[in-house]
């Protein structure tokens, strides 16, 4: 686990490049990666997110990539990009009732090695946000070592995490917990209604992905400041 | 390649302009959108920004601002903002904040303006929606209210009314029944009345003032016929009007109950604690500010403050007809001083007079930068050698002083200084007569002027007399009304102007339209036909309108047809006048096309169609038989 404040991620950035072997990655590591110290207004962010088969990074798979390249001020979906991958093992039927991605849609996609240039060309210079950090960073680290015998590693905002701050912390909170009052849903859908932001459907990796994008923009506008510096909320 | 935008599309395909568009194209818009979120309270756009996007709310509220901080719209979910701004050079003329934490689309420019090159449909919505605005606004805003309703709003009751053989007791007696502060007194119309007018018509109000200063303190016998302490022949107000004209009227003659009549019959009172309730216009004390001046210096000072006027007229939205009423309500009072100023200066007149406001004044659509019409209506007694000296200082003076203060002298010569404008009611009615019977070019030439008339001093009932009298004549005269038809033809619309303006897309074309001699007037002249047609006695051209469209000789379908018309010219005029006091240039009525926005050029090239075909129907109505 790479989750914690304490990284470097400029330094780690460069050194991964240099031990890197598979080109695309390499790349990816040598556009580097913003310092901590850097305003959130200045931030280049790219929202991320996979639809899997499952859960666990392990044995599950990647089906489908949404991204969209935003910052505090626009989320420029001229610029976002959505990908179906064919799963290397079978796709278990109950996940298909979530996202509804059919074995049909995927027969014709390709695998993730195909197009992995292009998502991390997407991702390269950029903060990727993500809505509950443990499925994108974790998946793609999984999918990576199985084709390219190399993982991968990069920050990320969290807007579950920062929701959690908001309402899982704290006296309060915990005072809530322990009496056994129900507690604020941080599921996306529950979180974005908290910002006045509309509903979208779920479970679509480019609509979902926009969603999270809107999330931290609003988090951003409520909760910090345009010169809160990019360490503040990245882990 | 664009990703599918689900989520965007959808939303759009619900709201217009969007739903009629195909949905390839809304797809399209959707996958170049951008997106950001604003926080309750936070300005999206600041006066003057630069803009580059239409903006569409998705979630949240907005709220538009004008320039002065006021409140212009509150728009919502599926609300468009920001088209105005892209129409006009790209810089933000009404401010934006979110009311409510709001999540915004944001479709870029160049994708807006190839929408409306494409779709007729987007373009019309984007462009007319600020029309739209205006309307739903005006009937939203409070602050608005007192330009925008009409007189009849602000009655909260049937009037009260007394027969004038009424005793002051009686009167008294059923004041107190009634619960009311002034009583009108009625009168049954003579043998003698015109066939037009009402069976019983206000010859005066009485009030708990009069009740006080003219019965209780002198103590007078409360069996006194109630026509002794009454106010005679009270100033009134036509239903028609709106309940800012009702502000100015109390103001100027100082008023605490004005009765409002409908075709002279009263339909209510309207007292000052109606008006009060309402939000003051600070322009509307400008007319208050001339009534207290004490020479032509102090008046002309004033000048500044009528440009003003207008211009915050202009962007308060008010309509042509406000604007042009609230001009010639002012324009009045300089004439009103003045003629008091001339009267201190020169004596008492030896015979009586009513001073005649001409033209635009009297059809109250006077706008910036119009100048003097103006005649006296002397008494038959009238004796040039006993009196001549007087009128003609009198007439000298006022308009000497109506050009100080910026109504410039009249080129055309007609104004009271001008010995041949100066005459008896008799003789006013011979020459109308005249010009009646005998509508040879050169009568005509000035009918456009003479034939609306308004007394603004003195003995106003004159011109009212006058005016029925050139009605019901010129009403009979079908050889008359059919020369008046051909004169009205004389002014053709610039169409062939566009025509060329069309072809030539350099914006090498240096010609300008004056919007005056080539809309709005030859508008009036054929509205003003139409109206003696039917024998109005309506003064103004929409309220003329009213009257041509009841008696229903326009072809059917098209009545609105001529008052959008005129409303859109007379518009373009207005704001043309109100940017030439803005940016500090000389006031006038020619506007360059390459100053009128696309959405002003096709709509105006409309306006002039629309004169054109209805002076062609008037044309057909009225063939021309030569003697």
């Amino acid at each position: 686990m790479t989750d914690s404040i304490a990284v470097n991620w400029p330094e780690l950035f460069q050194e991964q490049a240099l031990t890197t072997q598979d080109e695309r990655l390499r790349a990816f590591y040598e556009h580097g990666t913003v310092a901590g110290n850097t305003p959130l207004s200045d931030v280049p962010f790219v929202s991320l997110d996979f639809e899997t088969t499952g859960l666990d990074a392990g044995s599950d798979e990647i089906i489908s990539i949404g991204l969209v390249p935003f910052d505090l001020n626009r989320i420029r979906l001229r610029e976002a990009r959505h990908w179906l991958l064919k799963p290397r093992s079978a796709m278990k039927d109950e996940s298909i009732v979530i996202h509804g991605i059919t074995h049909t849609e995927l027969n014709d996609a390709p695998d993730l090695n195909r197009v992995l240039g292009q998502v991390l060309e997407a991702i390269a210079g950029r903060i990727v946000v993500v809505h509950y950090r443990y499925i994108e960073r974790e998946f793609l680290n999984a999918a990576l070592k199985k084709r390219i015998n190399e993982g991968i590693s990069f920050p990320v905002v969290d807007t579950m995490q920062l929701e959690a701050m908001l309402y899982r912390q704290g006296v309060a909170n915990t005072l809530k917990r322990l009496i056994g009052k129900k507690q604020e849903s941080i599921r996306l859908g529950d979180s974005r209604s908290r910002y006045n932001l509309p509903h979208y459907g779920q479970h679509h990796a480019l609509t979902d992905a926009i969603s999270t994008a809107e999330l931290l923009q609003a988090q951003i506008r409520h909760r910090y400041s345009e010169i809160t510096p990019l360490s503040h909320i990245w882990v | 390649m664009h990703a599918e935008q689900i989520e965007v599309a959808g939303f759009l395909k619900q709201y217009p302009p969007f739903d009629s568009l195909p949905d390839e194209v809304v797809d399209d818009i959707a996958c170049q959108a951008e997106i950001s979120y604003y926080r309750s309270g936070h300005d999206i756009y600041q006066f003057g920004d630069e803009i580059h996007d239409l903006c569409v709310i998705r979630s949240g509220a907005v709220e538009i601002y004008r320039r002065n901080g006021d409140l212009y719209n509150r728009l919502s979910e599926g609300d468009l903002f920001g088209q105005l701004g892209l129409l006009m050079n790209n810089k933000i003329r009404l401010p934006a904040r979110a009311l409510e934490d709001s999540l915004i689309y944001f479709i870029p420019e160049a994708l807006f303006t190839e929408l409306c090159d494409r779709f007729d449909a987007f373009a019309y919505f984007v462009e007319m929606d600020d029309n739209r605005l205006r309307q739903a606004i005006s009937s939203k805003q409070e602050s608005n209210d007192l330009m925008a309703s009409k007189v009849t709003r602000l009655i909260s009751r049937d009037p009260v009314c007394l027969d004038a053989s009424a005793t002051i007791r009686h009167a008294a007696q059923y004041m107190t029944a009634e619960g009311v502060s002034s009583i009108l007194i009625m009168q049954a119309a003579g043998s003698n009345r015109e066939d037009d007018e009402p069976e019983q018509s206000v010859v005066g109000i009485l009030t708990d003032r009069d009740l006080r200063s003219r019965v209780v303190a002198p103590g007078l016998d409360l069996d006194t016929p109630v026509t002794e302490v009454m106010t005679a022949e009270p100033v009134t107000l036509d239903e028609d009007a709106y309940a800012f004209e009702a502000m100015l009227t109390m103001l100027r003659f100082n008023l605490h109950h004005l009765p409002i009549l409908e075709n002279g019959c009263p339909v209510g009172v309207l007292a000052t604690s109606d008006i009060v309730r309402y939000e003051s216009q600070s322009s509307l004390y400008l007319v208050s500010n001339i009534m207290r001046q004490t020479s032509v210096e102090e008046l002309a000072q004033l000048q500044p403050q009528i440009s003003a006027c207008f211009v915050r007229m202009v962007n308060e939205d008010a309509n042509s007809h406000m604007i042009g009423s609230a001009m010639s309500v002012i324009g009045r009072c300089f004439k009103q001083r003045l003629l008091e100023l001339a009267e201190e200066q020169l004596g008492a007149p030896p015979i009586r007079y009513c001073f005649l406001a001409l033209g635009s004044m009297a059809r109250d659509e006077q706008l910036l930068m119009t100048d003097q019409d103006n005649a006296l209506i002397l008494d038959n007694s009238f004796d040039a050698e006993k009196h001549g000296a007087y009128f003609e200082a009198l007439a000298k003076f006022v308009s000497d002083g109506l050009n100080t203060c910026g109504y410039v002298y009249c080129s055309g010569n007609i104004m009271a200084t001008n010995p041949e404008w100066r005459k008896t009611r008799q003789e006013w009615e011979a020459i109308f007569a005249d010009w009646v019977e005998n509508p040879d070019p050169e009568a005509l030439l000035n009918c456009s002027i003479f034939f609306d008339l308004d007394g603004v001093f003195g003995k106003t009932k004159w011109a009212d007399q006058l005016n029925t009298f050139i009605v019901r004549k010129a009403k009979r005269s079908p050889r008359f009304l059919a020369s008046l038809a051909r004169n009205a033809l004389s002014r053709t619309p610039p169409l062939g102007f566009f025509k060329g303006f069309v072809m030539e897309k350099d914006g090498q074309h240096r010609n300008s339209i004056n919007l005056k001699r080539r809309g709005t007037a030859p508008l009036s002249d054929l509205i003003r036909v139409h109206a003696m047609a039917v024998g109005s006695r309506a003064q103004n051209s929409f309220e003329r309108l009213d009257d041509v469209v009841k008696a229903g000789i326009l072809p059917a379908g098209r009545e609105n047809d001529l008052r959008d018309a005129m409303e859109f010219i007379a518009m373009v005029r207005i704001r043309h006048q109100a940017l030439d006091v803005e940016t500090d240039r000389d006031v006038d009525n020619s506007v360059e096309p390459e100053n009128l926005t696309d959405f002003e050029r096709r709509n105006l090239k409309e306006a002039f169609q629309v004169l054109s075909n209805s002076q062609r129907f008037l044309k057909f109505r009225y063939p021309y038989t030569r003697k």
